[in-house]
């Protein structure tokens, strides 16, 4: 039974600082891709074209019911044998963005379904085209309410990304594990990735509840 | 008794306006426009009144194109609506483009307003004009500015959808379908959701709005005060048909048809 070393946590604070810094970019990376890629994903499948609604809709359903890690291992492992090489890196950031636009399309199809039907008649009537009217009139009042959300799925995809450590990424994680098997010594940097994780959650979380009252006093 | 020559209502030889042909829409099982013929004439001002259920509503949504119909011909300025001309002469199912020019003749004002919430009045009336008929931001914004000053908004044009009062949005959802230019409006019960001390300022608008353009209008309304003193014509809407029609004067003043009869007493006895 060995105590927290002070000393010791002390020592590796900034190896494990350095490698914080690939876990932000790659979280906020896969979220800026996931953001516009899920929304690409809702607007296809409330298309009236069959032909891209259906497999739209295949495929979301199909990313959020399996899990992270095995997207991950298939785009990293599975694809260079089909001719598409990935780095590990590339791999994990395009496996958290693809597997969170699913849940961003859900979120956002949920916004789209809220604005009033009456709001597409009103642009009917105007003679509207539908991409102006999305652009100027439906999206931002589906938008609007489901920012919140957005920023929700912001922390769980940061939380995700030591999942990433499965494929060879050096995440804060990752670091955190090769430093324990070079001193044999976890209890320290563990604990530290742990509470940057929570420092950085609840910091989060913070600005999105800022964002949802800044959002309240619509309509 | 006034036998002064009047305005004729509507001209028989002129091409009308509005042409419903046999026109059939139906949901399901139920029937809501039987079999509808109708001719509105360019100019003329139709009020359309009748119990709920009656078909009234649906005509000015199928004439904005909100709805499809199952049967018939509608035709606006001559030129069918939902249909075109195929290959063969003979009518097709009208092309988006089609669609998008007709449905450019034709302004419509919804019972619920329907404002965008997240514009003020200015852009509400000039979004359109600006993103459909391709008007100069300039231009667009005169023309906004002038409608809503002609319906008493002049000093509300920053003000958004819920800062205003239900008389004054639905001031601004009537500016913002004249910015279009139509040549036909259809009011869909504009003042049922209005608190009755509002519906004075928005008859007024519809009322001046008679009197200085030349626009057809089609009015479904339970106001039949208004009906009466506004239309040239009124129209009884019963089970998907016009039951009965004619000058306010002889609609309201001697109905024929019992039904009829039996509708407009029960809203004078609601009023």
């Amino acid at each position: 039974m060995s105590f927290f070393d002070w000393t010791f946590a002390w020592q590796i604070l900034p190896r494990l600082l350095d490698a914080s810094l690939a876990t932000l970019g790659i979280a906020l990376a896969g979220f800026a891709i996931a953001v516009v890629l899920g929304l690409f994903l809702a607007l296809g499948r409330r298309s009236r074209l069959r032909w891209l609604a259906w497999p739209i809709a295949g495929l979301i359903e199909f990313i959020r019911s399996t899990p992270l890690l095995i997207q991950v291992y298939f785009l990293f492992y599975v694809l260079p044998n089909y001719g598409f090489q990935l780095s590990a890196l590339q791999a994990g950031i395009l496996g958290i963005a693809v597997h969170y636009a699913c849940y961003t399309a859900e979120v956002y199809r949920a916004g789209l379904d809220a604005v009033p039907r009456a709001q597409w008649e009103a642009v009917t009537a105007l003679n509207m085209r539908p991409w102006t009217a999305y652009r100027d009139v439906i999206l931002p009042q589906a938008l609007r309410p489901v920012l919140p959300a957005l920023g929700n799925y912001l922390i769980s995809i940061l939380k995700d990304t030591p999942v990433l450590s499965a494929i060879t990424v050096v995440e804060i994680m990752q670091r955190a594990k090769n430093i324990g098997s070079e001193s044999f010594r976890y209890l320290e940097p563990i604990t530290l990735v742990g509470l940057f994780f929570l420092i950085l959650s609840l910091g989060l979380a913070w600005f999105v509840r800022r964002l949802e009252q800044r959002m309240e006093p619509v309509r | 008794m006034n036998t002064a020559p009047q305005m004729p209502l509507a001209a028989p030889a002129a091409q009308p306006m509005v042409r419903f042909a046999g026109v059939t829409k139906r949901y399901g099982e139920l029937t809501v426009l039987d079999q509808l013929d109708l001719d509105v004439a360019p100019g003329e001002k139709v009020a359309i009144i009748g119990p709920s259920g009656s078909g009234k509503s649906t005509l000015l949504r199928v004439l904005m194109t909100l709805e499809d119909i199952d049967d018939g011909v509608i035709e606006v300025d001559g030129e069918p609506l939902t249909h075109m001309s195929g290959p063969d002469g003979a009518l097709v199912r009208a092309s988006s483009r089609h669609l998008r020019r007709m449905r450019g003749k034709v302004g419509m004002v919804f019972q619920s307003f329907n404002l965008f919430p997240h514009m003020d009045a200015l852009h509400n009336v000039m979004e359109a004009p600006v993103q459909v008929l391709g008007l100069p931001k300039a231009e667009a914004r005169e023309r906004a500015e002038e409608l809503l000053a002609m319906v008493g908004l002049q000093d509300k044009l920053e003000h958004f959808p819920a800062q205003l009062s239900g008389g004054q949005q639905q001031r601004v959802a009537i500016a913002r379908a004249l910015a279009m230019r139509p040549q036909v409006m259809l009011f869909d019960e504009v003042t049922s959701a209005l608190d009755p001390e509002l519906c004075g300022e928005v008859l007024n608008v519809i009322r001046r709005l008679g009197d200085a353009h030349n626009l057809t209008m089609l009015m479904v309304t339970h106001q039949m005060g208004f009906a009466r003193e506004f239309a040239d014509r009124v129209c009884f809407f019963h089970q998907g048909r016009i039951h009965e029609q004619g000058t306010p004067e002889a609609l309201f003043g001697d109905p024929q048809q019992e039904r009829t009869r039996e509708f407009l007493s029960a809203v004078n006895e609601a009023h």
